[in-house]
């Protein structure tokens, strides 16, 4: 209880009041394909991802939804066979620009994996690595602040202060989880991916991962990738429904779950063969 | 869309509930019927046993409710299943309302019994009954068969229902004017009206449900109402 509260007031203390969702569009995506070799990944879609506002992409596996995270942040572009086309446009620039570089726009749209995966180093370093590679941090006291608010936004700050040269490693599965979101962070990037993010934790984890999103919201565009249905009912504002590739129904979260549209989205969520 | 889930207890549990909604909806038509019956054949044994059965469609909407709670605990339903839950919910609470007014005719029909009859007013109400039994039917057959059409026709046949309340009010009122000895009797015969015609409204309330359970959205232009009392401030 403690720790929230003092998380709620380093939150306040450098964020002003809180942000509303829905401020806009962050992120927009027209006509995009991607093939990965001859396999035709993602059909045409286009999407208005939201700011300050949480976007839970659902579909069955194999459905083109992390395919499609991984588009907007490229990292698509490690895959030697993947190829992309179409526009993708963050504040309308254009992501896939040549003069873009990749590197720098994953410093501006951060991400976390499913399984946690925090470098084998101090819960320090972990957090500290992004900004000091990007040169966020003129000195070592800057550092140590960006360390410190980066965790405490994360929740962790109050569970790890006395130990931050201890292993990241050696930390719970949430909190390596916590950790990592930390770290994404660290480097005040401006949209949050999110690839089940959950998804290796147990109940309790992550409602703690879960209440850290809904926070975040006020900070970050969060797009995030789940197969719980009821966790992106919880967590999200937005959600989009993609099968075979294609986005079927995008909407706001309560409309999706309670009345979808299109009876593909229905048969996913009520859990019917489709 | 497919009409099974992938997990086949959720489909039992889904059916089962409907069941039971369906086999209130009989209880509940049957004592419509049968209190307006003992009425016009002014039989208090009869009367006697619609108040009695009243307990078993009580029994039904508390175990609909439970079940109801226990599927949405256990299954999280989403969408249509939802929907179909919060419905069933809502169609066994108007259904209760309709088996206690049932009830109610049921006992004013025992005291009736013992009075003067009021000239062609017990057939005159029996034909309401059978009217608002014939609409809850329909909305019952909406219901299972999702027929959001049928559903909307019987939300409109409530007008004429409240137009054969009104008609009746009249006439009580000129009888009671006449010879005051039959207000007693009715006053009686106008609340066993006035319960029937709120009958009409809970089967309407059961036909927005299912327009409701069907497209996902609630009806929103309101009936047409026809009463012609709120102008003369003579509305009960």
């Amino acid at each position: 209880m403690a720790a929230k509260a003092q998380a709620e007031q380093a939150e306040k203390a450098d964020q002003g009041d809180q942000a509303q969702a829905g401020e806009g569009v962050k992120i927009t995506a027209r006509g995009v394909n991607v093939w990965y070799g001859e396999n035709h990944a993602i059909r045409d879609v286009n999407v208005d991802i939201d700011d300050k506002t949480v976007t839970a992409f659902i579909g069955p596996s194999g459905c083109g939804k992390s395919t499609f995270l991984r588009c907007l942040n490229r990292m698509n572009d490690t895959i030697e066979i993947c190829r992309v086309e179409g526009r993708i446009e963050m504040d309308g620039q254009d992501i896939y620009a040549p003069e873009v570089d990749p590197v720098l726009l994953r410093a501006r749209v951060g991400m976390v994996f499913q399984k946690p995966n925090p470098f084998p180093k101090s819960i320090y370093e972990n957090v500290a690595y992004g900004p000091r590679i990007h040169g966020l941090a003129k000195n070592r006291a800057e550092l140590d602040g960006i360390v410190e608010k980066s965790l405490r936004r994360a929740a962790l700050w109050d569970e790890v202060k006395d130990r931050l040269s201890a292993p990241g490693t050696g930390l719970s599965g949430g909190q390596q989880q916590r950790l990592c979101i930390a770290r994404a962070i660290a480097t005040s990037p401006e949209v949050l991916l999110m690839d089940e993010p959950a998804s290796a934790l147990d109940p309790i984890a992550t409602a703690q991962i879960e209440e850290l999103i809904d926070e975040l919201r006020a900070k970050f565009a969060v797009v995030i990738v789940t197969h719980s249905m009821q966790q992106a009912a919880r967590v999200s504002q937005k959600t989009a429904f993609f099968h075979l590739g294609e986005l079927v129904e995008y909407g706001e979260t309560g409309q999706i779950f309670t009345n979808p549209r299109d009876p593909r989205t229905e048969s996913y969520i009520t859990g019917r063969i489709g | 869309m497919p009409d099974r889930h992938i997990l086949r207890a959720f489909d039992r549990d889904l059916r089962e509930i409907q069941a039971e909604i369906m086999k209130m909806g009989g209880l509940v038509e049957e004592a419509i019927l049968e209190s307006a019956r003992a009425l016009a054949a002014r039989d208090p044994e009869l009367a006697e046993k619609v108040r009695r059965r009243d307990r078993e469609i009580d029994a039904l909407e508390a175990r609909i409710n439970e079940e109801a709670a226990r599927v949405i605990a256990l299954r999280q339903p989403a969408a249509s299943d939802l929907r179909t839950l919060l419905t069933v919910i809502k169609i066994a609470g108007n259904l209760e309302r309709i088996g206690d007014y049932a009830k109610n005719l049921a006992k004013r029909t025992a005291v009736l019994v013992n009075m003067p009859d009021i000239e062609g007013a017990p057939r005159a109400i029996r034909r309401m009954a059978k009217e608002v039994e014939q609409m809850l039917k329909d909305a019952l057959d909406a219901y299972m068969r999702h027929d959001a059409a049928l559903a909307e026709e019987v939300r409109q046949r409530d007008h004429e229902v409240d137009q054969m309340y009104n008609a009746l009010f009249r006439q009580f009122l000129t009888f009671m004017m006449e010879d005051p000895r039959s207000i007693t009797p009715c006053m009686h015969l106008h609340f066993i009206a006035k319960n029937i015609e709120r009958m009409g409204d809970h089967v309407t309330n059961i036909a927005e449900q299912v327009i409701y359970l069907v497209t996902g959205e609630l009806p929103e232009e309101s009936r047409p109402k026809a009463t012609g009392f709120s102008e003369e401030g003579l509305t009960p």
